[in-house]
């Protein structure tokens, strides 16, 4: 892509030519765009893009995506953000054969989806908020396409998978139905390698036998996705690495990184403002009144078992470093507690270097980020023993309801919890609680348990509520800071989990030293 | 039969050296981790790590051949080896790579299962300890595992081991497993896990109502086939009240929840155990059955046997490509007992407790010596010679039939060479 920076270049693009490049109005964005464009297309068609994806993400929290509600939310947010271009294609029908607006439209798709990923490429978590958001847009575009078009879309794609045969259907047809349950016997059949419908594998949704998944014609979307994701997910990682490059152009180095950040909200790498503030005395009274439910969870455990298991150590240390712990006070605040139970020289040999690690300062250096919301809630599942996660996500209802009872939570208020956790809305739950633990009124909904702590200190000091909450007050119009309010349900590339085995070789009866951290120098 | 008590921890530095020397099956386990050369730079790319006396850790150690990794292994007498990624350059020159550059990229695909997971449904043993009344629990791994990486995903090539004291390994080696990306180690792994939830979930197997997935079925089959035996008879899992009290918290529905409880207190006090409460709690269900009355019960049993026996994996273990495991054949420093190879078809016959320990295998060695001294003909392995020599056997059918891979791959590529 070029970029010229003569203002209003005009539009070049004749539609002859368009069409040819253009032919569905669904992309896999495969080739990047070849045009010239002025810096000011340049930066509205990002922003315009953004505002779109801000949409989805915002509308993906609050409702079960692909549920009817979803479906009008998203409309309806796409309708009042009165976008020009790329959304025309989801709210109004398509002209066939297209004419010139509708080309420019799926230019500007094309162009203004280039155009983030070079905004949104260089940082894990930047590529996961894009790519989620990327996915479930083109999904809600995918799922409202007629059939004809569909199939006209993978043909141009090369994706034209054929079903199995009638025979091979019937011998397997108890163990098909058994394994997807919404299918019936006029069901087609797609016969794919397992790797190419990963998360229906991983939610036991597909038959399989011999490595291949049988997909459900009800399913094909999934395998589509799954290109559609791993393609990009593939493509941003190239960008990353040839992004240097570019970025010896200066015009465009600022205005990428002002978009990401702009558009991502409250970055929790980088917040030195508060550290060093809280003293370990302070932790019990604070764990109280401003911790969010996981880390009340993960106090309490620490303070009666004098130990947490890997990802509880993580979970929870790095947050308390998120809010203001120093270095030297984490060290303190673990050691005590831990040496309740364990030896000195065990805990400096096998616990100290984590803790040191996640401050950076052992290892690869590198500042480990207290974890959001959507990590808590999707990743590193607990297991018995564990008492990290999300407990609005990974408590079973019954014992989730005993404890908000116990803190005096009225009826009313518990069903309400609980009821917006079975219907897997953890994050709004959790906003519920925040509001009844406060006394107050806010509809603060946290997607991050730092930012939990903070509206929780902002509030309780008399501050107004913190710009944050206005995320969900439809308010995506220009230079407001919007901020990232990730969704829960998002499959997502997850952060490789430091070098670590687990084996039961331990030096001790603890199951999980995560001895293979100590990098000893070399001999 | 030799027992742990002939082991002490204390002789470990003495007998490793022997150990090295004359017992660990270089051979066989190069001619693993070489995969015939394909590509070639397999084995010299592999890491390797050690730990020495008093938890001395070195990681990155990578060697060019069979030769090097002896001299090396019988100059350090690792404590243990873990076997780690095959990496983009060898990983000894780590340092000397932009650490950008320098990645894990393929490995087996491993799965570690641990007795300590099961602490909450063992009632004979918790942590580290195991004895023959939990033992059981890691046949029901093996059986369900071993299938579903079969007949499901296809796998042919697996390696199960011993880890020497509380646990198995499975270590997937066919070339699909071994390109597998982190995200369908991922996905593999939850494929395989039903029991779900900390500890703070105590209902941790929900199955749907009506069909199982094939998967499960088959894994509830296994788990029937033997659960009388494994949990009434040996774990007298209802036992007392206590144990039944944990047992009902399983069912999801209050109202037939306490339909059970009721029924099964007005029991004679004669069947008041775990035999007939069970028989008990499945009558029941089946009766609330076809009385209609289904979703009350759906998956009642089922749950209970999937929660009680089915495999809990850690699933970190697989999901990371970078992820070390420790090797076959080493030895476990608390028992002394030797990680060896176990043949999953045969694993009824396993007997944790009578795999040769390091001492007991050095004696052996002695012994054959005496016997042996004027036999000039020619050697046999050392090891082949001492009650390792099965796990060796075993190894030895693993790899024959992993050989036949990459026999045909080279077989392809001399072809292509010879094209021209
Ligand atoms: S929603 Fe976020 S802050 Fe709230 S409990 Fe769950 S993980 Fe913690
Ligand atoms: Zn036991």
């Amino acid at each position: 892509m070029q970029f010229v920076s003569r203002h209003n270049k005009n539009k070049s693009v004749t539609v002859g030519k368009a069409v040819d490049r253009y032919p569905h109005q669904l992309q896999l964005y495969t080739d990047p765009p070849t045009d010239n464009i002025s810096l000011r297309e340049f930066e509205d068609f990002a922003v315009e893009r953004l505002k779109v994806l801000k949409a989805v993400e915002t509308v993906g929290v609050r409702h079960v995506k692909g549920s009817k509600d979803y479906n009008e939310a998203l409309t309806k947010e796409f309708r009042t953000l009165n976008v020009q271009g790329i959304m025309k294609s989801i709210t109004s029908r398509h002209r066939q054969p297209p004419d010139e607006t509708e080309l420019l439209e799926r230019r500007k798709d094309h162009i203004s989806h280039f155009i983030l990923r070079l905004a949104y490429c260089r940082s894990e978590e930047l590529r996961r908020w894009f790519i989620a958001q990327e996915v479930d847009l083109f999904r809600s575009r995918f799922v409202l396409e007629s059939k004809d078009s569909i199939y006209k879309f993978l043909k141009l794609n090369n994706l034209d998978y054929q079903p199995i045969s009638e025979q091979e259907k019937k011998d397997n047809l108890s163990e098909l139905q058994a394994a997807s349950p919404r299918s019936s016997s006029i069901t087609d059949y797609y016969k794919v390698p397992f790797t190419e419908v990963l998360d229906l594998v991983k939610s036991r949704k597909v038959y399989l036998r011999s490595g291949f998944a049988y997909v459900p014609d009800n399913e094909l979307i999934v395998i589509i996705i799954s290109v559609f994701r791993s393609k990009l997910s593939r493509a941003l990682a190239v960008t990353c690495r040839s992004l240097p490059q570019l970025e010896e152009d200066d015009r465009l180095l600022p205005m990428l990184s002002g978009l990401s950040k702009r558009y991502l909200g409250q970055d929790y790498t980088n917040k030195k403002a508060l550290s060093g503030n809280i003293t370990v005395e302070m932790i019990d009274g604070l764990s109280k009144t401003s911790f969010p439910l996981c880390m009340q969870q993960l106090h309490q455990a620490f303070r009666q078992n004098h130990h947490l298991r890997h990802w509880g150590r993580m979970q929870y240390g790095l947050f308390l470093k998120g809010i203001g712990l120093s270095l030297d006070e984490a060290l303190r605040f673990w050691r005590t507690e831990f040496l309740k139970k364990m030896d000195p020289d065990k805990f400096d040999k096998s616990y100290s270097y984590t803790i040191r690690h996640n401050y950076g300062k052992e290892g690869k250096r590198t500042d480990y980020t207290p974890y959001s919301c959507i990590k808590v809630i999707t990743t590193n599942t607990p297991a018995v023993g564990d008492h990290h996660g999300c407990p609005f996500r990974h408590t079973d209802p019954e014992l989730l309801k005993q404890r908000l009872q116990s803190q005096m939570m009225s009826k009313d208020v518990v069903d309400e919890i609980i009821s917006l956790c079975k219907t897997s809305h953890y994050q709004l739950a959790c906003g519920r609680y925040f509001d009844w633990s406060h006394k107050s009124d806010t509809k603060f909904n946290p997607n991050h348990p730092n930012q939990y702590f903070e509206e929780s200190q902002h509030f309780l000091s008399g501050d107004r509520m913190s710009q944050n909450d206005k995320a969900d007050t439809q308010s995506s119009q220009n230079n407001v800071k919007i901020v990232q309010s990730q969704t829960f349900s998002q499959k997502s590339v997850s952060t490789p989990p430091p070098d670590q085995t687990r084996d039961e070789f331990d030096f001790d009866e603890d199951t999980d030293i995560e001895m293979q951290n100590t990098e000893i120098p070399e001999l | 039969m030799a027992t742990t008590r002939d082991y002490d921890s204390s002789s470990l530095p003495d007998l490793l050296p022997l150990y090295y020397k004359r017992l660990f099956p270089y051979g066989p386990y190069y001619k693993w981790l070489n995969y015939g050369g394909v590509p070639k730079t397999y084995f010299t790319h592999r890491e390797f790590s050690f730990t020495l006396k008093d938890d001395i850790y070195i990681r990155y150690q990578s060697f060019t051949d069979q030769q090097e990794l002896e001299k090396e292994i019988q100059k350090k007498c690792p404590y243990k080896i873990d076997i780690g990624a095959i990496f983009s350059h060898k990983p000894k020159d780590h340092k000397t790579v932009k650490a950008a550059a320098f990645q894990a990229q393929e490995k087996e695909l491993v799965f570690d299962i641990d007795m300590t997971d099961y602490d909450d449904v063992r009632n004979c043993c918790s942590d580290a300890n195991i004895c023959k009344k939990c033992w059981p629990l890691m046949i029901f791994a093996v059986k369900i595992l071993d299938r579903a990486l079969r007949e499901d995903f296809g796998f042919d090539h697996l390696l199960w081991i011993y880890s020497g004291r509380r646990g198995i390994h499975c270590w997937v080696c066919d070339e699909e497993a071994r390109k597998l990306s982190q995200n369908a180690r991922t996905a593999v792994a939850e494929y395989l896990s039903i029991v779900k939830g900390g500890d703070s979930q105590v209902r941790k197997v929900i199955l749907n109502e009506g069909n199982y997935h094939p998967s499960i079925s088959k894994a509830i089959e296994i788990i029937r086939s033997s659960f009388k035996n494994y949990a009434v008879k040996l774990q007298d899992f209802l036992g007392d009240d206590v144990k039944l009290n944990k047992v009902l918290q399983l069912i999801p529905d209050e109202g037939f929840r306490k339909d059970v409880a009721d029924a099964l207190e007005k029991m004679d006090d004669v069947r008041q155990n775990s035999s007939a409460r069970w028989t008990a709690i499945v009558a029941l269900t089946e009766a609330v059955k076809t009385k209609g009355e289904y979703r009350k019960c759906h998956s009642v049993v089922e749950e209970i046997m999937l929660q009680y026996c089915y495999p809990r994996l850690d699933v970190n273990v697989s999901t990371g490509v970078n992820h070390l495991l420790k090797s076959p054949f080493c030895v476990h420093p608390k028992t002394g007992r030797v990680c060896v190879t176990i043949d999953p078809d045969d694993i009824e016959s396993f007997d944790p407790f009578a795999v040769p320990t390091i001492s007991q295998l050095c004696d052996e060695l002695n012994q054959s010596e005496v016997g042996n001294e004027d036999s000039g003909k020619k050697r046999t392995k050392d090891y082949r010679q001492t009650s390792l020599k099965g796990p060796v056997l075993v190894f030895d059918g693993f790899l024959k039939k992993l050989e036949a891979t990459w026999k045909g791959r080279l077989i392809q590529q001399s072809d292509l060479k010879r094209e021209f």
